[in-house]
């Protein structure tokens, strides 16, 4: 049993026109090496191309529970913009289940799910994960994410700084380890961050 | 949020070319060599990653540019937004790039191994120096935590016990006081720094005890930052490392702290302990305070928030160090239960009382501790009143998968809680359906299995019974406004679900725990109050999972059943059969052939009714086929002549009512299917008993009349009153040699379904035109 975050993926929940129904984009990814040894006859580029597609199924997965339980809630999505990033917040649905495919991530890995309006913040954990925990790692990338990627907006920060969530990241959930932070912590990571961005 | 322009910018990124990216890097390449990083560099490194990351192929980049990149992630001058994207950009690109980075790395584990334990060494001489520039040493930690789970046998002996030693001195011993912050006195003096603060707790009052992540200052000390990193990778750490269990003679005795702490009588003696045994010592004595410090009314939510970790934390810890080493269970369960009394009935910290009854669950036997009231509140209470939790509802169906078969055996009342458990896939079916294919198995149980398989096909209804009973909880009746804005449908049947007459109906349904009976007798009732929430998604989303659920139900009782259950489970599947899928009953009469003689009333009962091919014609068609099957003296020696007359008689009624052909007759609303198996299933009981052959072949004859027939010519295509048509002549043919007939019409080895009849690789067809064959070479020397 391991007791790590596997990934972090920003993705779309809205109907992309280059793409078909249910397919959804990635924005971005990031996956917390190193793998286990599953099949070591893979070159480097299968690898890679393996796991490019083990993440489309996690977010094409995502896309559907998501679309599944707002249905189920009939809620209705106000849009927020720029500026309202703390009320987006409020409003995001969230969910989890696992992923049941051995061929994917081994050992039934868990999927934790933010949905805010069009897009989904999603972190993949192995099984017996503090989920409380990473509830709450996952509310606080987001909120870092919707602002400093100016996400409300239209902008294409999300692409383009996206240096940004890997130095999020870096701090939140290093190597993707979980951490224990009380309001203090956050506030100074907080600083930190916010001095990166301003650089 | 996303938009056209985002969109763009990912085509472009993906589709430029060859040379035009080169010519990109190597503008890049010159930008790298100048002194100053411009804003330019920044923003060419920033695209630069999104090109390299926005194929699912991997780019190659210049080696010059690469190394390039290599070199500034090494040094240490670089400014850490250009180490981040070269990190990321090298990572993204031609994999090779990695390769040359961990100096050729190749497919040997055991050169992997090296460099692991290179990197590894380096990470413990971090630990171990003392640093002042802790951003390195915070980031070891969790480096080596990953290192120490994915191979645990890297780690030696010695890097373990000096790894511990490090964690023991950041758990237990970092500073109690808050760290300098550096600010100036006034205009006069220079940066002084401040007196340190005392720490506080999460309410605001200070700390009187050892330093853990619930205490609050203004800035941090290094040490209490490692406290931490460690405590986030302590539960992994202890798991994954093999405890050394030799003594460490040459421990540096450490300066105990003259803080007062809730130590146990074994902590002054601790130093004498290996490194490893005295790290589960000191992590121990950090979850009792945090358990402790859980208790106090924080003054902000995240704190909250934390403290619901932390508890979640702690009794996975000390369930995993009394899994190591038992002694620590009698001091662990003071601690545990008077939490588990303390959360006990708070609905916020329902999440938390998973772990705790895991720790029974673990651990109650050998302390001797009674938990029945623990698992009676699990069980009894939380599905009721959480069931729309999601995540509770996900960790409580994930505790119940792990523990399934200790449950069965150990906690009465696991079981008997179906209906609640059920609930949890009822308020969120599409999310827990496969986790409750796995966990299905183990809720069946003899004496409830009947009940069990009445609650899945109500699972619907549940759905809809949960959804009024939060939207009741939600209105007063007497605010009609908030009421009827739910819309008419949902209105009315609140207004149902509020009358005292329908009180019972709801309760059942609604209810606990199984064993108060199978199913009510006015089921009908509850279905036709609440067929207006039929068509709610959460409703919906409910109805298609059930025949998952069914599947996996029929599979294992048909594993387990003995006769009586499967008399039984054909009387609810005729009851209910317009819910359910025809492949049980063939399945359970494959099984258990006499149970067609068992229940001879109740099936002849439901074929003669024609009412039943307009409502269910696929199973009523499966009944059909399994009578022609099953119905035989091979299969179960009561079958008496009598028996067979009598179905024979009835389905030859109804066959003869179905095909009546009158000029207002309106076209047929069954399938052609079900005419060939009614032919079939009717010659084949005619030649058990031969007496009725001549009254099929009379039957038969009057099908081309049917087929040809202007109504069914105009429903029907021309191949499938073809094939009725030759499917008549063909039994009408057979039927003249009694003895053939008998053989070709006899139960199939295989007991396949009731194929469709244009299956050509289905032996009976065949062999019927076999046999048809053979009868018109030699027809003029055959008594007609």
């Amino acid at each position: 049993m391991q007791y790590m975050v596997v990934c972090f993926l920003i993705h779309t929940l809205c109907p992309v026109s280059a793409l078909s129904a249910g397919e959804t984009r990635i924005l971005y990814a990031r996956v917390f090496g190193p793998e286990t040894g599953d099949g070591c006859d893979f070159t480097p580029e299968q690898r890679r191309l393996m796991q490019k597609e083990k993440l489309h199924v996690v977010a094409r997965q995502v896309r559907s529970a998501v679309a599944l339980s707002r249905e189920a809630s009939g809620g209705l999505c106000v849009e927020a913009v720029l500026g309202e990033e703390a009320a987006a917040l409020g409003e995001a649905d969230s969910g989890v289940f696992s992923l049941g495919n051995a061929e994917l991530f081994p050992d039934r890995s868990v999927v934790l799910w933010l949905g805010v309006q069009s897009l989904a913040f999603t972190l993949v954990c192995r099984p017996h994960e503090n989920l409380l925990l990473a509830e709450g790692t996952l509310r606080n990338i987001a909120r870092h994410c919707l602002e400093e990627l100016r996400l409300l907006g239209p902008g294409a920060e999300v692409l383009l700084k996206s240096d940004r969530v890997d130095a999020l990241l870096h701090r939140l959930l290093p190597h993707g380890q979980l951490l224990f932070l009380n309001h203090r912590f956050v506030l100074t990571l907080d600083k930190e961050i916010a001095n990166y961005v301003s650089k | 949020m996303y938009a056209a322009a985002t969109e763009s910018l990912i085509k472009q990124a993906r589709e430029i070319k060859e040379e035009e990216l080169q010519r990109f890097c190597g503008r890049i390449f010159k930008l790298l060599h100048t002194k100053d990083v411009s804003g330019d560099t920044v923003d060419s490194l920033q695209r630069l990653n999104l090109i390299v990351s926005a194929t699912k192929y991997a780019r190659e980049l210049p080696s010059d540019l690469v190394m390039k990149l290599q070199t500034l992630l090494r040094s240490s001058s670089c400014p850490e937004q250009l180490q981040v994207l070269t990190s990321s950009i090298i990572r993204e690109s031609f994999p090779s790039s990695v390769h040359s980075l961990c100096s050729d790395l190749s497919h040997d584990s055991r050169t992997f191994s090296h460099v692991a334990s290179v990197v590894l060494a380096q990470v413990s001489h971090i630990l171990e120096s003392r640093l002042s520039d802790g951003q390195i040493s915070r980031h070891a930690l969790p480096i080596l935590s990953k290192m120490s789970t994915v191979y645990p046998e890297i780690l030696t002996d010695d890097q373990v016990n000096l790894v511990s030693r490090k964690l023991v001195d950041w758990l237990r011993y970092a500073s109690m006081q808050q760290g300098a912050s550096m600010s100036s006195g006034g205009f006069f003096s220079g940066p002084r720094t401040r007196q340190p603060a005392p720490l506080t707790e999460v309410d605001g009052v200070v700390t009187g005890d050892f330093f853990t992540v619930l205490c609050l200052g203004q800035s941090y000390t290094e040490d209490q930052w490692m406290n931490m990193y460690t405590f986030s990778m302590i539960k992994s750490w202890l798991l994954h490392v093999p405890s050394y269990a030799q003594p460490c003679n040459d421990d540096r005795s450490e300066v105990d702290s003259s803080v007062m702490s809730m130590v146990s009588a074994t902590s002054s003696s601790s130093r004498l302990l290996p490194p490893k045994e005295r790290l589960r010592e000191k992590a121990f004595e950090y979850c009792q305070r945090l358990i402790e410090q859980s208790d106090r009314k924080a003054l902000k939510k995240t704190d909250t928030e934390l403290q619901k970790a932390c508890i979640v934390e702690s009794v996975s810890i000390m369930d995993i160090i009394c899994g190591e080493d038992p002694s620590y269970v009698y001091r662990a369960f003071p601690c545990i239960k008077a939490l588990y009394g303390r959360l006990n009935g708070d609905l916020a910290y329902a999440r938390a009382l998973l772990p705790i009854a895991q720790f029974y669950l673990n651990h109650s036997e050998i302390a001797a501790v009674d938990s029945e009231a623990v698992f009676c509140q699990l069980f009894s209470h939380c599905p009721a009143e959480q069931f729309n939790e999601p995540m509770l509802a996900f960790e409580f169906v994930q505790f119940c998968l792990l523990n399934a078969s200790v449950l069965q055996d150990r906690v009465a009342n696991y079981r008997q809680s179906f209906p609640n458990i059920l609930k949890f896939l009822a308020g969120n079916s599409s999310g827990l359906i496969a986790e409750f294919v796995e966990l299905l198995p183990s809720l069946i149980a003899s004496d409830t299995a009947i009940e069990l398989l009445h609650t899945i096909l109500d699972l619907p209804c549940l759905a809809a019974a949960l959804d009024l009973q939060q939207r009741s909880a939600c209105y007063q009746a007497s605010d009609r406004s908030a009421w009827d804005q739910q819309g008419a449908k949902v209105a009315a049947c609140l207004d149902a679900f509020r009358q005292p007459s329908y009180r019972g109906l709801f309760l059942y349904i609604l209810r606990p725990e199984a064993g108060t009976g199978d199913t009510i007798d006015r089921l009908k009732m509850l279905h036709e109050i609440l067929a207006d929430m039929a068509e709610s998604p959460r409703v919906v989303q409910c109805a298609q999972v059930v025949p998952v659920l069914l599947h996996v139900y029929f599979n294992t009782v048909t594993q387990k059943a003995d006769e009586k259950m499967m008399n039984q489970l054909l009387l609810v599947l005729l009851e209910r059969s317009s819910l359910v899928f025809s492949t049980h009953l063939q399945a359970l009469c494959k099984l258990h052939p006499p149970l067609i003689v068992d229940q001879s009333r109740e099936i002849l009962e439901f074929a003669s009714s024609p009412a039943n091919i307009y409502s269910k014609e696929d199973f009523y068609t499966h009944v059909v086929w399994v009578i022609g099957e099953y119905l035989s003296v091979s299969y179960d020696p009561r079958c008496t002549v009598e028996l067979i007359t009598s179905f024979f008689e009835s389905l030859e009624a109804v066959l003869f009512e179905i095909t009546q052909v009158r000029q207002s007759a309106s076209p047929p609303s069954f399938s052609p299917r079900l005419i060939t198996v009614l032919m079939t299933t009717l010659a084949k009981l005619a030649t058990r008993s031969q007496d009725l052959i001549p009254r099929v072949s009379l039957c038969l004859s009057k099908m081309r009349t049917f087929a040809r027939s202007a109504p069914v010519m105009t429903c029907y295509s021309e191949e499938d009153t073809e094939e009725i048509i030759t499917r008549a002549h063909e039994l009408i043919n057979l039927l003249k040699l009694p003895n053939v007939a008998q053989f070709v019409l006899a139960p199939s080895a295989g007991g396949d379904g009731p194929r469709w009849h244009r299956d050509t690789n289905a032996s009976l067809p065949q062999g019927m035109r076999a046999v048809s064959g053979l009868l018109h070479r030699h027809s003029s020397s055959l008594p007609t």
